[in-house]
């Protein structure tokens, strides 16, 4: 018998194991649902999945009867182009100011401290004074997303840029090359992976602050609509709604990293 | 030391540097002529990479002077001096030909560096003739990745010759290489040397691979010591010495004057010796 520590499961051992927490906890879900609906069949609490796939049904197939939208498609194309128009303005201001603040001293000397300042200001705090400034429409949500991570990413890339060994940089400069050609011909393209990276760590964030900002000022969108339906304790439509906002906060995810695999090969093989 | 004479490329006068109280060098005083080949061996610690990084550019001299055809030697890396390290010396995210043509590049000035149409068509040429002499004509598309260690500082030698320097800096570049693969490195720079007529500084361990390489030899070590404040005084060139590298005679002789080294702290290269 190996010691527990050196003992590994096999390859279908690995997947039935993975899958077996899901399994409870859909079991312990469904049991707690059953229990509760033998007592009382109008319980909202514990909707069964039967009535929450009737919910969906309704929210995806069948026109609003108020504006003809089909909600569920509405909502989730609403928040995703919100999500991405934050992320995307981040990522660019981001990789703009970690680059230049990670390999120029002069402009590290100007912006570093206000850089380390700035993103110790919980971005929360700052969503009532862009509805003031910038109103309740749809610039608000994005800059919110946007001013939320931006901080992250630029730190982040302005480290991954101080890992570039020096001795590149010198390499280059022996070659005849100008700060400009060093920045775009030697840093910029080891960072674009990194830049991807820091997008999938910061896209949780990405999520919270737009599911906040929808939830205080908006007329759609994912997050909207789950703080809508409390009102009428619908978790048959907000249990639903939160599962398909993690699918597609996994899938986004996948998607990135395999573009990463697929964009920067040298890369991948270089940190595994 | 040596006679002045009118190709002197390198000039080194009462040169020191010194890190707040700890002294690395002082006193070094040389002259180095155009086409010379040196090999600069000592103990870790002793300055001799110090050296080399002044005449690169990213450290500066805190006593004397380091002139470069009469002139200080400017602050920073220049197309002049090329580099091989012991590694990082490529670009990981480019190809073997990509790392070679984006040397050519940045020889061009430009906002980026990159090049289009005939220039890029005349520097593939370049490139690949450049890769080709030093046998790397059959992984033209591969990342430094995928290459063994030999191979990688084989395509750092290529980037840096085909920007054709004056000075070539290699900063113990074979150290991190196998015996065998070493044997073929050195073929390969002594060629190069010769095909380029180039003035070659190179650090290494190796006490052995600094008399067959080299043309000349510097030892560098601390003349004063001082057992109560060990950085209290720097290293210095204690041996200096011209070495054929084909005349076996002199090689012996050379062999038996640098004997007594090992005694005088150069642990490094006590045990290469102890093979002969």
């Amino acid at each position: 018998m190996k010691k527990f520590i050196n003992a590994k499961p096999n390859r279908t051992n690995t997947i039935l194991l993975g899958l077996l927490p899901f399994a409870l906890l859909i079991l312990v879900y469904m049991i707690g649902s059953d229990a509760r609906l033998a007592i009382n069949p109008s319980d909202k609490l514990l909707p069964s999945f039967s009535h929450m796939g009737e919910s969906m049904m309704r929210m995806a197939f069948e026109p609003s009867k108020r504006t003809g939208d089909y909600l569920f498609w509405q909502d989730t194309l609403s928040s995703l182009t919100r999500l991405g128009a934050g992320v995307l303005i981040a990522a660019c201001i981001g990789l703009l100011v970690g680059v230049l603040t990670g390999s120029l001293p002069f402009v590290s000397a100007s912006f570093s401290p206000l850089l380390t300042v700035v993103s110790l200001v919980p971005p929360l705090a700052l969503l009532p004074i862009l509805f003031i400034v910038v109103g309740l429409g749809e610039v608000s949500k994005i800059a919110l997303i946007a001013i939320g991570i931006t901080p992250f990413i630029a730190r982040d890339i302005q480290g991954r840029t101080q890992e570039i060994p020096s001795e590149q940089l010198v390499k280059a400069q022996t070659l005849g090359a100008s700060t400009s050609q060093i920045l775009i011909r030697v840093i910029l393209p080891q960072i674009m992976p990194k830049l991807i990276d820091a997008v999938r760590l910061s896209l949780g964030s990405g999520w919270l602050f737009l599911i906040a900002a929808e939830a205080i000022a908006s007329t759609d969108g994912l997050g909207y609509r789950i703080f809508l339906v409390r009102r009428y304790l619908s978790m048959d439509v907000i249990l639903p709604y939160v599962a398909w906002i993690t699918l597609l906060a996994f899938l986004v995810d996948y998607l990135l990293s395999k573009l990463n695999q697929r964009l920067f090969p040298w890369n991948y093989e270089v940190s595994s | 030391m040596m006679t002045e004479k009118q190709a002197t490329i390198i000039q080194a006068k009462n040169l020191g540097k010194r890190y707040g109280n700890d002294v690395i060098l002082e006193r070094v005083s040389v002259n180095v002529e155009e086409g010379e080949f040196i090999t600069l061996v000592g103990a870790s610690g002793c300055g001799k990479s110090t050296f080399l990084k002044m005449i690169l550019g990213i450290e500066s001299a805190t006593d004397g002077e380091l002139l470069l055809d009469g002139k200080p030697i400017p602050d920073e890396p220049g197309s002049d001096r090329g580099i091989v390290f012991q590694q990082y010396s490529v670009f990981p995210h480019m190809t073997v030909l990509e790392n070679v043509i984006a040397a050519k590049g940045f020889q061009k000035p430009s906002i980026s560096g990159y090049l289009f149409g005939k220039e890029r068509r005349i520097a593939k040429d370049e490139a690949t003739e450049m890769l080709e002499q030093v046998g790397l004509s059959h992984a033209l598309g591969r990342y430094p990745h995928e290459l063994s260690g030999g191979m990688q500082q084989r395509l750092a030698i290529a980037q840096a010759l085909i920007c054709k320097p004056r000075i070539l800096l290699l900063d113990e570049p074979f150290g991190a290489l196998d015996p065998g693969i070493r044997a073929d490195m050195h073929a390969l720079v002594l060629d190069l040397w010769r095909k380029h007529k180039l003035t070659v500084f190179m650090v290494t361990h190796d006490l052995k691979e600094g008399f067959y390489l080299g043309s000349r030899l510097w030892v560098f070590d601390k003349v004063r010591h001082d057992p109560h404040a060990p950085n209290a005084y720097g290293a210095s060139i204690t041996y200096d010495l011209m070495v054929g590298q084909t005349s076996t005679p002199l090689y012996k002789e050379i062999d038996n004057r640098i004997r007594p080294i090992p005694a005088i702290s150069i642990d490094a290269v006590s045990v290469p010796l102890e093979n002969k």
